[in-house]
């Protein structure tokens, strides 16, 4: 094959119709093509290890979805996870991460609950002289 | 580790080139018998027995779908190709040995069926129909709109019947060029990512030496007709690799 082995278009650039639907790029690649075909099809002859094919049905839906989803960001230009370590990165960048800004919020959520009961006793101080 | 299998073929001298490698840029290997070869790497034994775990694990998923389709599509870049369903794994490369010969009649027919052949795919979508609710006008009262309003739907309705037929007509056409032809279910719209409705979803099995003529009639159906038409491939044959049916 001389041409490019996956070519994607829309045929031809419709008549007139403008904005809106964009017309997929050229040998771009569109992952929810490949997962119908990668899933659904293909020879399927028993492993040794045995696969619910039943659940990668349902699967495949959902995967679909998700990825869908994605490749429509990056259509439009929305691709900042790639270059965010934390998300396109291992996980436990990630879990350390987390376990930092955990810490950070238990040390903000005292400091804050000291000045708060403060406050509260100012607002209650002339509560007794009201009262008498 | 464990050995997973992602395509057949008979005439590989090398494993085919992919940069990344296999799923989690395992190395791949050929394995040789029966005059057959197969495409593997080791893959985590654990990863592939709990894919229950996996299973809420899209990002993981959907990379081994990646990694799964860059291997099967190397090899049909050059050789006649029988790709495996997705997390086809044996215990070590004996079991794929034994594999290779029982079923060396099931992978032969694949390989003779798709052998310079490509997949095409064919999708059609309903045609938006701006027009009619721009000519439709201002309703004069709350009735009137709602009048205005089923008649749309009605036209919508018949609009939808309308492109189903042509989609017919379009896969009839196509399926005529090619050597074999299937229809998957038409895809949602929430992964085409369009508004129109998708009315065709057709797999064709070409011959490449049809390559051009196949072009050439979908940009022809696409400009005389009344649907949008999207042309995708050349796929390895995926859909044609499944038992004869």
């Amino acid at each position: 094959m001389n041409e490019p082995v996956r070519w994607t278009g829309s045929m031809p650039p419709t008549q007139g119709r403008q904005g809106g639907q964009a017309a997929r790029a050229p040998g771009g690649t569109d992952l929810a093509d490949i997962l119908e075909r990668v899933l659904d099809k293909g020879i399927v002859i028993a492993g040794d290890i045995q696969i619910n094919l039943l659940d990668i049905e349902l699967l495949t839906i959902k995967l679909r979805l998700v990825v869908a989803s994605v490749d429509k960001a990056k259509e439009m230009g929305i691709d900042w996870w790639e270059r965010d370590p934390t998300l396109s990165g291992g996980r436990h960048e990630l879990e350390e991460e987390n376990e930092r800004l955990k810490d950070r919020i238990a040390a903000l959520e005292q400091a804050q609950a000291r000045p708060a009961r403060r406050r509260k006793k100012v607002e209650r101080a002339p509560e007794p002289e009201e009262e008498q | 580790m464990i050995t997973y299998l992602y395509a057949v073929g008979r005439d590989l001298e090398r494993v085919p080139d992919v940069g990344s490698g296999g799923i989690a840029g395992g190395a791949l290997r050929l394995v040789d018998e029966a005059g057959l070869q197969a495409v593997v790497s080791d893959v985590d034994r654990e990863a592939f027995e709990d894919l229950e775990a996996h299973r809420e694990d899209l990002a993981w998923l959907a990379e081994v779908a990646r990694a799964h389709h860059g291997v099967v599509e190397a090899v049909g870049r050059e050789h006649a190709v029988a790709p495996l369903a997705l997390a086809t794994v044996y215990l070590d490369d004996d079991r794929v040995r034994a594999v290779l010969r029982e079923s060396r009649a099931e992978f032969a027919a694949v390989l003779d069926r798709v052998d310079g052949r490509d997949e095409w795919g064919v999708k059609a979508y309903v045609r938006p129909a701006a027009a009619r609710s721009a000519a439709a006008g201002r309703p004069s009262s709350g009735a009137a709109y709602l009048r205005a309003r089923r008649e749309a739907l009605r036209e919508g309705d018949a609009a939808i019947a309308a492109a189903e037929r042509e989609a017919d007509a379009v896969d009839a056409a196509v399926a005529a060029l090619a050597v074999e032809a299937r229809r998957h279910p038409p895809q949602d719209r929430s992964l085409t990512g369009r508004s129109e409705q998708m009315v065709l979803n057709g797999a064709y099995l070409v011959e490449r030496s049809a390559t051009d003529e196949l072009r050439r009639l979908v940009e022809e159906l696409a400009r005389d007709g009344s649907v949008d038409l999207e042309l995708t491939g050349p796929w390895v044959p995926y859909s044609f690799a499944g038992r004869a049916s």
